[in-house]
């Protein structure tokens, strides 16, 4: 598929109309979802009318923006006025929300064509998008795999094309992992960059609403319309959004010496040697393309994991009380009281991992627990921050590998939390310190698997992150390979 | 004094108020609802009041104003550093299943309130109760239950959110309350404080203010505190007084006859006078309090701070030491005319246009009194202006109506009519020249009378007052036809 800029051309210039582009796009969905599976709701009539709309703009002569008739996905913990949101569990199935999230609004605002509600880890706990209620996505480079997650319906749909850009979250990883999964570009962007209000919250101090996109410039054009400070988010930072496409540029010379440190705890004990190879390579290439290379320690970096599992959950245990069967959503239909009506709708309505995780998180707030567990983390959240903070003395940019390994097959790790638990050892760290994240394909494995390359970036630099991933983009050919979906 | 009978121990009550107060504010604590009371069911709401999945919540800048202005005329210390915290608990009528509230960085701490009481003798007898701490939360919705008036043992539920997410300031008193008329008084001035400043109507009613009692007792002496009980429930000042005295009695009798009071929560019944126990609490509840994530810690800066202090108005207490110090009033007057700011405000009025201030506070806390009570009206609702009071009373201070002619005209007074109007070519005649020849008049007109005064009948003095003061239609002035009449009468 094209390109926004290729395909807004086209739409400037009439080859094609924005009704075409939709049909189009729904068709090849149509084609690849009983493989793929990357969708839990198709919205192809407001599609239609969205792109219509475009087309009516682009007759009457009026100008559109980049994103005007782009076809799009978002995930489905994003709320839709009138459209099914359901976080992939049982306990939204009948939910529609009665007003739109920020970031879709903005969507909507911009044009762009919403073709549907991208699966997920029920409410985007996991990292392989098998804890969906609904379906298991397949990785379009190898249906027997996963495509990662929680954002994995998101990333395997940009990859196969269902779309052209799509919108994940990201708590721990769950855009940057799966878009290393599927070989795209995912960016999760300073905490607070992109409003929150209409995400339906997993762990609130951690969530982030970010980009999919198959080309970094793509990635930056769906960043520049989501972000922006918004009333509606206490938590949304009031500041001037730079222009994140006009300043790609193909080299890195141009500026004064890029510093990019090695993050030396991120190489080592569990990393696959391909994945190992994949990202030491890219490192020489950004070399090669004028950057400076230094080896960096995060001391605290392998805390991150531990913490941020009493972190996550603790907020998980409070933002998910809420589903209780009184008001919305899911009530099951035996109880003969309230206590054994809110037993039994949160026993039948919620899926193993997210009951993992409220429990987990009951257990770290209770009285007597609390110092021990959940403080404790928070202590250790400060010191990751410290840490990333040292590290930015001395260097612009950090990298990592994204995951430590290639997407692994379907039902592999679902017996065993901790090893998929350990699929977010890099990217983890980033979420806890508030910083932007970007991964970008940086190679294969021997089974054509795609492999990523994590950049960290100093608190709002995802200016930053999108030229050094489109210098790098622009100097290799990862993303020129498709997957061939048999 | 041998026998162990008449040995009596004396027990004193220990007593702390938890107070729910709602702020006036137009919209809702972290939402733009409206907060009006006695909407349809379910009107009043929105997303974020709601818990919808996704959304946040955003402060109403208005609650932390009133929070801060209520914790500075509660005397408090104000945080500079504060946050919101999540308690945790389910129930039908929390939305989100927690309620967004204050934990250990509450907005205010360590003030207090003095309450004023009048012993037998009218004398006023002051008292600092402490202040805990005020924090700022928000208010849950209601409940209706079909077949019981509580959940379990109803048939089914109905939950109205008309009330969820409306601002409240919760206020904790320190234990040192002692008796019913205390934790009475004090509630009413808590309200007293809430609507000078405007930040509360206090209505108990419309339960827009809420007290809950922790009540203990011990022999006087003893230094432990005994086991605590939780009193809710009572809609009315009288409630509480009436709740803590028969919870004291109940807890002493308890005591006296070898029972251990149990730690639990107790509902007063209006219908039967009583306490009943509601639940009994085992340690005390784990409602896992954590920062509030979705909130941003709130800081008050020196600047801000110092601005809503410049705009507190003078307070209850303030007042009455003003009126009974500067202006000679006495406790009962003072207490009647500070008890709604706008009839302080109507007698302010008064006095600074010239009414003296204690026939002022006479006429308001009386006559119009009275009026108000009988007609429910407001102060700012009748035709009588404050200007005007200050009329008719300078007109019977210079001596040129009587008190007489006043409340005979105040009817007309209250509903508009200008005292100018009122008493025109009513002014009293008080010139002898004028009195003396209608004086004799009356005298020599009644000459049986006359007779019979002479005679030792001293009595009919006042019946020549009167016929004097009928034949000038009242306009006699009263003291001077007194005089004449006597002179004449014994002359």
């Amino acid at each position: 598929m094209a390109s926004i800029r290729e395909l807004h051309e086209q739409l400037v210039k009439k080859e094609r109309s924005a009704v075409e582009i939709t049909q189009e796009t729904l068709d090849h969905i149509q084609e690849l979802e009983p493989k793929l599976h990357s969708f839990l709701h198709i919205t192809a009539q407001q599609a239609l009318e969205q792109a219509r709309a475009v087309d009516a703009k682009i007759a009457a002569g009026e100008e559109i923006g980049l994103l005007a008739g782009i076809p799009i996905g978002v995930k489905d913990n994003m709320c839709t006025k009138g459209i099914p949101t359901t976080c992939a569990s049982r306990i939204l199935e009948n939910f529609v929300p009665p007003y739109e999230s920020t970031v879709t609004q903005k969507l909507l605002d911009a044009g762009a064509v919403v073709v549907g509600k991208t699966n997920l880890d029920e409410f985007a706990m996991g990292s392989s998008t098998e804890n969906s209620a609904y379906q298991v996505t397949a990785n379009p480079w190898d249906l027997s795999r996963v495509p990662g997650g929680s954002s994995g319906g998101s990333a395997a749909a940009v990859a196969a094309e269902e779309c052209v850009v799509a919108l994940g979250s990201d708590t721990g990883g769950s855009i940057r992992q799966p878009a290393s999964f599927c070989g795209v570009v995912g960016l999760k962007p300073t905490y607070g960059l992109v409003s929150r209000y209409g995400l339906v919250a997993y762990a609130s101090s951690l969530d982030q609403i970010g980009p999919f996109g198959k080309s970094v410039e793509d990635t930056a054009i769906l960043l520049k319309a989501i972000a922006g400070y918004d009333h509606q988010d206490s938590t949304s930072l009031k500041v001037e959004i730079p222009d994140y496409v006009a300043s790609l540029k193909p080299d890195l010379k141009a500026r004064s010496k890029l510093r990019i440190g090695i993050i030396k705890e991120t190489f080592g004990e569990g990393l696959d040697s391909v994945v190992e190879q994949a990202v030491t390579k890219a490192i020489e290439q950004l070399q090669r393309l004028g950057a400076e290379v230094h080896v960096i320690s995060c001391p605290n970096f392998r805390y991150g994991v531990p913490s941020y599992y009493i972190i996550a959950p603790s907020e998980a245990s409070a933002n998910l009380a809420r589903y209780d069967g009184v008001k919305y959503g899911w009530r099951a239909p035996e109880g003969d009281n309230l206590l054994s009506m809110y037993k039994r709708t949160r026993a039948t309505g919620f899926g193993a991992e997210v009951k993992r995780r409220i429990m987990i998180g009951t257990y770290a707030l209770s009285a007597g627990y609390y110092d021990a567990y959940y403080l404790k983390a928070q202590k250790v959240r400060t010191l990751i921050k410290q840490d990333f903070e040292n590290a930015f003395k001395n260097v612009d940019v950090l990298v990592s590998p994204t995951a430590p390994t290639t997407a692994f097959k379907a039902g592999e790790k679902t017996a065993d939390p901790i090893s998929m638990y350990l699929n977010d050892l890099m990217t983890i760290p980033v979420n806890l310190a508030g910083l932007p994240g970007l991964s970008v394909p940086c190679g294969f494995d021997e089974q054509g698997l795609p492999i990523g390359l994590q950049l960290i970036g100093k608190v709002l630099r995802e200016d930053q992150l999108l030229q050094i991933a489109y210098a790098y983009e622009q100097s290799t050919s990862w993303h020129l390979s498709q997957p061939k979906i048999s | 004094m041998t026998s162990a009978t008449t040995v009596k121990t004396e027990y004193e009550a220990i007593i702390g108020l938890e107070t729910h107060c709602q702020l006036s504010t137009n919209t809702k604590i972290f939402s733009s609802s409206s907060t009006a009371f006695g909407a349809d069911p379910n009107t009043n709401i929105d997303p974020v009041c709601m818990g919808l999945p996704g959304v946040l919540p955003v402060l109403n800048e208005k609650v932390l104003e009133y929070a801060v202005k209520a914790g500075l005329a509660l005397n408090c210390q104000i945080a500079k550093y504060s946050k919101f915290d999540r308690k945790q608990y389910f129930y039908p009528d929390l939305p989100k299943n927690y309620q967004i509230s204050q934990y250990d960085l509450p907005i205010a701490e360590h003030g207090w309130l003095e309450i004023e009481l009048l012993d037998a003798d009218g004398n006023p007898k002051r008292k600092r109760i402490g202040i805990t701490r005020l924090h700022m939360e928000e208010d849950a919705g209601k409940l209706v239950h079909a077949g019981s008036d509580r959940i379990s043992g109803s048939t089914y539920s109905l939950v109205d959110y008309n009330r969820a997410g409306v601002p409240l300031v919760e206020i904790v008193s320190e234990p040192d309350i002692r008796t019913g008329q205390e934790a009475a008084e004090y509630a009413q001035e808590l309200r007293r404080v809430m609507r000078y400043l405007g930040v509360s109507d206090g209505n108990m009613q419309e339960g827009s203010l809420r007290c809950d009692v922790n009540i203990s007792v011990r022999p006087v002496g003893q230094e432990k505190f005994g086991t605590k009980v939780e009193i809710k429930n009572m809609n009315s000042f009288s409630a509480i007084q009436k709740a803590i005295e028969h919870e004291i009695e109940r807890q002493i009798e308890a005591i006296e006859s070898g029972e251990k009071i149990i730690q639990e929560t107790r509902l007063w019944e209006e219908g039967s006078q009583r306490t009943i126990s509601m639940r009994i609490k085992e340690g005390s509840s784990d409602y896992r309090y954590f920062p509030e994530p979705d909130l941003a810690p709130i800081e008050v800066t020196e600047a801000q701070l110092s601005q809503w202090r410049s705009e507190l108005p003078e307070l209850p207490a303030q007042k009455r030491h003003r009126y009974e110090n500067e202006l000679g009033l006495s406790a009962y007057d003072t207490r009647v005319l500070t008890e709604d700011v706008i009839v302080s405000q109507y007698f302010e009025v008064a006095i600074a246009s010239g009414a003296n201030p204690k026939a002022a506070a006479n006429w308001i806390t009386q006559d119009i009194a009275a009026y108000l009570n009988k007609q429910k009206l407001s102060i700012t609702e009748i035709g009588l202006t404050p200007a005007n009071l200050a009329d008719v009373i300078t007109r019977i201070e210079t001596g040129k109506i009587s008190n007489a002619q006043a409340k005979q005209k105040l009817p007309e007074l209250l509903t508009g009519l200008s005292p100018e109007k009122a008493f025109a070519g009513q002014e009293l005649i008080s010139d002898p020249s004028v009195l003396e020849p209608i004086v004799d008049e009356v005298i020599a007109a009644n000459p049986k009378e006359l007779e019979k005064y002479r005679n030792g009948n001293i009595n009919l003095k006042g019946f020549f007052v009167g016929q004097v003061l009928k034949k000038t239609n009242k306009r006699a002035d009263p003291k001077l036809t007194n005089e004449l009449v006597e002179n004449k009468l014994n002359g």
